[in-house]
């Protein structure tokens, strides 16, 4: 956070919209690189806890599945924690 | 095998600066000494010879030299002020059909057998236009703004590109407005590179003088003005050619006071 995020905040203004279109491209790009559509990628994601419940138990409000691209390479990335069996 | 450096101008999206950068980078390598033509791929829409002036001297095609209804010599239209470029519209705006890679492949082998550069400026879009212009070239300039729509554009172009095994595909950033980027409200230029994982050929800063330079038929690197475009186009040219130029800084160009308040505005805090 920079010292004009904190001045923003306090004044309830927007923040820049430079980091917005920053995150939204990204997004998008993911999107584009992989031909798949936010319905499909969940999809995808249901199916994948789905079968990784078969055998572990999954903290299901932790777990995250997205795309994440750098350079060029794009990589679907799901983070799925494991419940203790205690 | 020949030593010509054939290099698309493209972007994807229209209107971001493709026909401005190959008229003033074809000017600024004729300038420079190297035999140069600029082929206009978008001859459906052609405006390359409107920005260079040239508008009134078009008499042929390379769809007549293809045909073998003229020779080559008659189609290529010579810059009246800068004698070593040479402008080449690739078909008929009303013939907008004939055109075909082979087409491409086979006017750009003629070219190459004369010019030490020679620049495609590309149509927008990723259909047929862009395969047709895209069929005959070797390297690429990709050309965008610090804007969503044209960084997504450009991403696909350059997916497209590197299937096509065209190498270097270099970026140039257009109508960079500094003082917006300093106050975070335009895309950084790290943030277009980190995105697009391209090479920076150069920056372009937003500039009147284009405007003014399309007017008349003159493109800015036809004088030595030294309005921030033309300084940008002029490095540019040389950095294609080789050249060792630091790029401009966008934060440098903001001095005393108020920039000062700003880089402590932008200041980490935690």
């Amino acid at each position: 956070m920079t010292l004009k995020d904190l001045i923003d905040k306090l004044l309830g203004r927007q923040p820049a919209s430079a980091d917005t279109a920053r995150q939204r491209l990204q997004l998008v790009l993911a999107h584009d690189r992989s031909d798949l559509n936010p319905e499909l990628l969940e999809q995808m994601r249901r199916e994948i806890l789905e079968v990784v419940s078969r055998y572990v138990e999954i903290d299901l409000s932790e777990t995250d599945v997205s795309l994440e691209t750098e350079d060029r390479v794009t990589a679907l990335v799901a983070n799925l924690p494991i419940r203790r069996t205690l | 095998m020949s030593t010509t450096r054939t290099i698309l101008i493209c972007s994807g999206k229209g209107g971001v600066g493709k026909t401005t950068t190959t008229a003033n980078l074809g000017i600024a390598l004729a300038r420079s000494g190297a035999s140069t033509v600029v082929l206009d791929a978008d001859f459906g829409l052609r405006n390359l010879d409107l920005l260079l002036g040239l508008e009134n001297r078009i008499v042929y095609t390379a769809q007549e030299v293809l045909a073998e209804s003229c020779r080559l010599e008659q189609a290529l239209v010579k810059h009246k002020q800068e004698p070593n470029l040479a402008l080449l519209p690739a078909g008929n705006p009303r013939m907008l059909e004939w055109l075909t890679p082979k087409d491409m492949q086979a006017i750009v082998a003629l070219l190459e057998e004369q010019f030490d550069y020679v620049l495609i400026d590309c149509p927008a879009g990723i259909e047929d236009g862009f395969k047709n212009a895209a069929a005959a070239a070797r390297e690429a300039l990709v050309i965008t703004t610090p804007e969503v729509a044209a960084v997504r554009d450009a991403d696909r172009v350059i997916g497209l590109l590197n299937t096509q095994g065209i190498s270097p595909v270099q970026l140039v950033l257009n109508r960079v407005r500094p003082k917006m980027m300093s106050s975070q409200e335009m895309l950084s230029v790290d943030d277009v590179t980190d995105i697009l994982a391209l090479p920076l050929l150069g920056l372009v800063f937003e500039d009147e003088q284009v405007i003014v330079s399309t007017n008349r038929g003159e493109p800015l690197t036809l004088s030595d003005g030294n309005s921030p475009a033309a300084r940008a186009y002029s490095n540019i040219a040389g950095r294609l050619q080789g050249e060792e130029i630091p790029l401009l800084d966008p934060a440098k160009m903001r001095r005393g006071l108020r920039a000062k308040m700003r880089e402590l505005m932008q200041t980490k805090i935690f």
